[in-house]
């Protein structure tokens, strides 16, 4: 038998009380979202400004942990780095989520692609802003790229170790260019006809693939099997064109252009993070060729000894 | 001086970018070669200081006793990424509000609109349309400009200016690639802003005229100097290009070979490395030299041969 305190059921009057105290701390505790434990089940770390802390957020977060948990305190400045990079990957989420929202109300099939379009302007709840958002997204996206390139080559970022991720980054400029231009003829509109007519044309004159280009006769091409043909699933620009050019903008070269991208954002860290603002290197500090041995000097043009 | 000609073109919808572009990219190489000014001053500084050389940390951005070289990205970093986010998606927001994107007449390939143009980041290589065979100008030159750039960092062997503005380091790799981008940005501008119906010159302001009519003869090298047969334009056009290969080749080489900084730049590279580079930087003046000889003496072809032109 315990003692006769213990046993005794609590009254509906304390009951209340007691519920009032939890009620109190709770209602408290909310003021603390971060020691809630579903923000710990969530984010696994705690909220606070030790190193740990800071280091755990960005390392142990599936979005955030391309970035190294610590960088170069000059490189955060703006002037250094123009954000262009990064920029260039907001814009491409950018024009993922608003492509994919577009891709609910298109169908590429001639006439119908452009009555689509226009109802999209007209009928569809902010329709015209969805658009308008992914038309100016993808034009500031090709200029971000450039102003990208110029920075990093400004900088001097593309030099050893860099090179590959340099080639790399070459090649996502020109997917990001062809990524508009295949956009440009799905509104089945004057504008992208002919200025994918241009391009196409072009392509005609692709010496040994084309079968108007330098040599390209002599080796039997016609306009029925040469890269023109290829590319719009027939001789002129009708259905087959309009389907092939939903395909590659709307699947294939986004694929390539985020494979890239992995690829682009892995080397930055694997090739030593940003590249600077580093220390600056003298002239009277480099070794003039002739005095370094001949096996370093073919290392280094082989490239390996990093 | 027709002011609503200008207004017509730049008000266009899809050249905003192009207008926008105009200003960003002198904007940026400025913010670029100022930091680059801001450095070689340091850089000539710790060249004259053997001191300051050994204890200075050699940026210009301070570094006092006790900073740490690092920071914690979050939040230094992230909440820098973060405001960009926003600041960007208020941009495109307010640009998205204010101007709608085109949306011309249905597709017709029996109405061909004059001018017909391609969108403006491709419209450097339309202009250059203009001056060679679509093979050239539209499959080999874009080939070259990849590789190219591809090619940079292979063919650079300078091992200073690695990660910070400098522009008295990089003298010559610097200039290439800033007459590069000059000449693409030229390119592109000659085709949206000059360029009117039947991609005709029209300067700046003057009103773009459909019916217009402009009388010219273009002329093609060999004819100047009267050779006829088919064997005489081929041998002929590979001898002036073979020329101009040796002397602009041969200029090139002069200038990387100028100094004694570049001297030492040049004993770095390969036989392989300065030829490619060579080569490249002549290809690349082609254009130029094309655009001149095209605009100024009316020359269409230089080399003829029954299967391609140049």
């Amino acid at each position: 038998m315990a003692d006769e305190k213990g046993d005794r059921k609590p009254g509906l009057a304390t009951l209340a009380e007691e519920l009032q105290k939890k009620a109190k701390a709770e209602i408290e505790g909310l003021k603390q979202p971060e020691k809630t434990q579903i923000f710990k089940a969530i984010f696994r770390v705690k909220h606070d400004d030790s190193d740990r802390s800071r280091a755990l957020g960005i390392l142990n977060s599936l979005f955030l942990h391309l970035h190294p948990s610590k960088v170069n305190r000059d490189a955060v400045k703006y002037s250094f780095t123009w954000g262009m990079g990064g920029i260039t990957l907001y814009l491409f989420i950018v024009l993922t989520f608003t492509g994919a929202l577009l891709m609910f109300y298109y169908q590429p099939i001639p006439v119908q692609a452009y009555r689509d379009v226009a109802y999209l302007s007209s009928s569809v709840p902010f329709g015209q802003l969805l658009r308008n958002m992914h038309r100016w997204a993808a034009h500031l996206m090709v200029i971000a790229v450039w102003l990208h390139m110029v920075r990093v080559f400004l900088t001097g970022s593309y030099k050893k170790p860099r090179e590959f991720n340099w080639c790399v980054g070459v090649l996502l400029l020109v997917f990001t260019m062809l990524l508009s231009f295949t956009g440009y003829l799905l509104p089945d509109d004057q504008l992208g006809f002919w200025a994918v007519t241009v391009g196409t044309n072009i392509a005609r004159a692709t010496p040994l693939l084309g079968h108007v280009g330098p040599f390209g006769p002599q080796l039997g091409l016609t306009r029925y099997n040469d890269v023109r043909f290829a590319l719009l699933g027939g001789s002129i620009i009708g259905a087959n064109a309009l389907v092939r050019a939903y395909i590659w903008h709307c699947i294939a070269i986004p694929i390539i252009v985020a494979i890239l991208m992995g690829v682009h954002f892995w080397r930055i860290r694997k090739d030593g993070g940003i590249s600077g603002p580093a220390p600056m290197t003298l002239e009277s500090e480099v070794l003039p060729e002739e005095e370094r041995a001949p096996e370093e000097v073919v290392a280094s043009i082989r490239g390996p000894g990093r | 001086m027709s002011w609503w000609q200008v207004w017509q073109i730049v008000s266009t919808p899809d050249n905003t970018p192009v207008v926008a572009l105009l200003f960003l990219m002198p904007f940026f190489v400025w913010l670029g070669l100022r930091q680059a000014r801001a450095n070689d001053r340091l850089i000539g500084q710790l060249e004259a200081d053997p001191e300051m050389r050994r204890t200075h940390h050699r940026k210009t951005q301070p570094l006092e006793p006790g900073w740490a070289k690092e920071v914690h990205v979050w939040p230094f970093l992230l909440r820098m990424e973060f405001l960009a986010a926003i600041i960007v998606t208020i941009i495109l927001m307010v640009w998205a509000l204010s101007l709608n994107a085109p949306l011309e007449a249905l597709a017709n390939p029996h109405v061909t609109p004059n001018p017909e143009k391609a969108p403006w980041y491709f419209m450097a290589l339309q202009e250059m349309l203009y001056y060679f065979d679509p093979w050239f100008a539209g499959v080999v030159v874009p080939t070259l400009i990849i590789i190219g750039l591809m090619a940079i960092p292979f063919i650079d062997t300078n091992p200073l200016g690695r990660g910070y503005y400098t522009w008295k380091q990089r003298k010559f790799a610097i200039s290439a690639f800033l007459f590069g981008l000059f000449l693409w940005m030229l390119l592109m501008c000659f085709g949206v802003f000059i360029r009117g119906p039947g991609y005709m010159w029209f300067w700046p302001g003057q009103f773009w005229d459909p019916a217009r009519v402009v009388f010219t003869v273009n002329r093609n090298l060999p004819d100047l100097f009267h050779i006829t047969s088919a064997w005489g334009k081929g041998i002929f056009g590979a001898a002036v290009l073979g020329i101009y290969y040796a002397v602009v080749g041969y200029g090139f080489f002069r200038l990387m070979t100028w100094n004694e900084f570049n001297r030492k730049i040049f004993r770095r590279m390969s036989l392989l490395q300065i030829f490619v580079m060579d080569f490249l930087l002549t290809t690349m003046m082609l254009v130029p030299v094309k655009v001149i000889i095209m605009h100024a003496f009316r020359i269409k072809y230089i080399w003829m041969t029954p299967w391609f032109n140049i």
